[in-house]
């Protein structure tokens, strides 16, 4: 089993922390794990990216061909657009379809949804909202991953265990809100 | 042994811990940061007291590591290339003066400057130098290299440099690590006259280091972490350096066809450049940065067509590898998805909202509306994204401290006025000597020293400068009068372009701190404290 994730969002919005609990259920289950992190200048405020690759089978390239991306998670929606080169033509999107506007030429509403509707597969939805629903309204990221969750090749439980592990530390009410989220999201996705 | 999940610079950092160093030394810069950060939260550089605590600039750092290396313990240093720039004196130096104690450096190289002014390839200063270079292609190979480069230059006594561009240092993956060893005790160098680099002293340690490239090079052939890989498939052999080896193997499902020279040693053994050249029609040469070995490979006059490169545009001139690029090279299809939809813009990085940057770039960009453009010198930090819409508040960045003596230099040809825009940790790192060379020519130049009090562009270090400003303004020569705090906020913002206003007129050296901690690093020392608190 082999997947391909490219990681989207804008400098801040917290992409690394989903790669964290992706690639932790990964390697809990003995898979090769790589993953190209972006730091820097970038992180402020500008577009950034991760490229994330689980494997049973070793992995070559630090960075996913062209073409060649399961899946693309993102928690912007014009980010979710900027990688579709890089996504395979069987490939889906997950995103959250809140914009975060810093750019004086940010596409309007009605242009935006137009170039995601023509995507193929996609699933698109206010996070945040699911997120204040919920009561923890800075796990938007969570819900995302929730959303993912059925796409990534792993049974469920292996995010929530996951997640469980990495959130230990900041006590069970964190743990407990963002295996809240995660629900939400795939219920979302199941829609 | 224990797995962990490592980016290259952390496995880098675990790598020199578990090797036995006694500090690492270390300005920061993109993509270099990790390392230092992780061994500064390390459980064994606090029980061992290794040193890691930044230093003021990259040539400070080398110089104390070379002292390290000098009393027989090991040192790390680490930097972005262009700090190589800055400790280019003692790099070149130490080459001739040898190690002692295990003395490694490792160069983070940015290609296609993803957070850099260039792209500068730092295999070239190890040719420089004439010293062993390593360069892994993944991060058990960085680990596991770290070590062995700390024993290469104690076994030769040479400094050794470790490159890593920024995919590497960047990404993350599996790494195992080895049993620890401990720190070297302290013991001289035998020879008395190694770090006395008189003439005299000098001539016979230059032959020295001459004498000992053939056995470099010998090392880079027998070590183990350059391989020649048999192929059936003569058409094509391709010498692969660094990852650029990853994205090689990624085209071919882990097994090229065609014969492979994996590198990740310098000197390239020539037998095997030699075995590789004769055995095959063509050879593709893959370097991520410049085209160094394929130009020697090559030849300056070369147009035989056997060898296939960046100079021959069968790869790119410029600008980091990947996979695609590879592919394209090797006359593979292409696998591109769907186009970039028109509506998708450019998102380039901005100041955060709330940093005071933007209020002093605010206040200035009014306290100097009346001249024009060109007058404002930057420098490199956050606040060079002044330079962008909407401020457009400077009109030069080159390098570390250059605001100051570029504007020093403009006010010497008559430009008036001439106003220099640093940042508090660019300011102790290589400000300075400039300020002292305006203050000593009485030059008419304003200095506008931004002090969110940490180094915020590789994410909050602390700032050698901290506390300290007006008093070295004032110990360079400064007059007291013309140093000028004031606190960039929206409220302030009349009084700020008063005070702007005033020291601009000013014919002489004025100096203005706008100070106000960084956003991101208030935070989270504000976070800390009420963690604090609770407990």
């Amino acid at each position: 089993m082999k997947k391909d994730i490219i990681l989207a969002g804008v400098g801040g919005q917290g992409i690394l922390s989903i790669a964290t609990v992706i690639g932790r259920a990964a390697v809990a289950n003995g898979m090769y794990l790589k993953q190209a992190e972006v730091h820097g200048m970038s992180q402020r405020g500008g577009d950034v990216q991760s490229h994330l690759r689980i494997s049973t089978e070793p992995i070559c390239s630090d960075l996913i061909p062209e073409g060649k991306a399961d899946l693309i998670i993102s928690v912007e929606p014009m980010e979710s657009l900027r990688y579709l080169p890089m996504l395979n033509a069987d490939g889906w999107v997950i995103t959250n379809n809140v914009p975060f506007k810093n750019v004086p030429d940010y596409p309007s509403d009605a242009d935006l949804e137009k170039a995601m509707k023509s995507v193929k597969n996609m699933i698109a939805f206010n996070a945040d909202q699911l997120a204040r629903e919920i009561g923890s309204p800075r796990s938007a990221n969570m819900v995302i991953l929730g959303a993912a969750a059925d796409k990534l090749g792993l049974p469920y439980e292996e995010f929530e265990k996951a997640v469980a592990a990495i959130f230990a530390a900041k006590g069970e009410d964190i743990v407990s809100a963002n295996l809240k989220a995660m629900a939400s999201g795939r219920e979302q996705s199941q829609k | 042994m224990q797995k962990l999940l490592l980016l290259g610079d952390e496995a880098i950092a675990q790598g020199a811990l578990d090797a036995g160093i006694s500090g690492v030394y270390a300005y920061p810069g993109t993509p270099s940061t990790e390392i230092t950060e992780y061994i500064q939260h390390s459980k064994k550089a606090k029980e061992e007291g290794i040193h890691c605590t930044w230093s003021a600039n990259e040539k400070t750092a080398m110089e104390a590591a070379v002292g390290v290396s000098y009393t027989g313990r090991r040192a790390l240093v680490c930097m972005k290339h262009v700090g190589l720039n800055v400790a280019a004196d003692p790099f070149t130096n130490s080459a001739v003066t040898g190690a002692n104690g295990g003395l490694v450096y490792l160069i983070a190289d940015d290609p296609s400057m993803h957070s850099s002014q260039d792209e500068q390839d730092s295999r070239s200063y190890a040719r420089f130098a004439q010293i062993p270079c390593m360069e892994p292609s993944n991060q058990q190979e960085a680990y596991d290299m770290i070590r062995y480069a700390f024993d290469l230059s104690e076994k030769l006594q040479t400094p050794v440099l470790f490159r890593v561009t920024t995919r590497m240092a960047h990404s993350r993956s599996g790494v195992e690590l080895r049993e620890g060893r401990g720190q070297n005790p302290v013991k001289l160098d035998p020879n008395p006259k190694r770090f006395i680099l008189l003439p005299a002293n000098a001539r016979v340690l230059y032959k020295e280091l001459l004498a000992k490239q053939p056995e470099f090079e010998n090392r880079a052939l027998q070590d183990g972490f350059n391989a020649y890989l048999e192929g059936s498939d003569k058409k094509l052999g391709i010498i692969a350096c660094g990852i650029g080896y990853n994205y090689l193997q990624e085209n071919f499902g882990g097994k090229c066809p065609h014969p492979v020279l994996k590198v990740s040693q310098y000197p390239i053994p020539r037998t095997w450049v030699k075995k590789i050249t004769d055995e095959c029609d063509k050879v593709l040469i893959v370097e991520e940065g410049y085209p160094i070995y394929e130009e020697l490979i090559r030849g300056y006059l070369d147009a035989s067509g056997k060898i296939l490169g960046r100079l021959d545009g069968t790869l790119p001139r410029d600008g980091e590898l990947n996979p695609n690029i590879l592919a394209k090279a090797l006359g593979l299809p292409k696998t591109c998805g769907e186009p970039i939809p028109d509506v998708v813009v450019a998102r380039p990085p901005s100041l955060c909202n709330g940093c005071p940057h933007a209020d002093t770039y605010t206040a200035l960009n009014e306290a100097m509306k009346e001249y024009g453009r060109g007058h404002v010198f930057g420098d490199i930090g956050c606040y060079t994204l002044g330079a962008l819409p909407p401020y457009g508040a400077i009109g030069s960045t080159v390098d570390m401290g250059a605001s100051i003596t570029m504007a020093k230099g403009a006010a010497d040809a008559g430009l008036r006025p001439a106003v220099a825009v640093i940042g508090d940790s660019t300011f102790t790192h290589s400000g300075m000597t400039g300020l002292l060379d305006a203050v000593n020519d009485k030059s008419s130049i304003t200095v506008i020293i931004m002090d969110n009090s940490t180094t915020g562009m590789t994410g909050g270090q602390d700032s050698a400068a901290f506390g300290k400003i007006e008093q070295i303004c004032m110990g360079l020569g400064v007059e007291k009068e013309h140093i000028r705090v004031i606190t960039p906020l929206k409220n302030n913002h009349d009084e700020n372009v008063r005070v702007m206003k005033e020291e601009i007129a000013y014919q002489g050296v004025s100096v203005i701190v706008p100070r106000r901690e960084c956003i991101q690093t208030a935070v989270r020392h504000a976070k800390e404290a009420a963690k604090a608190k609770k407990a």
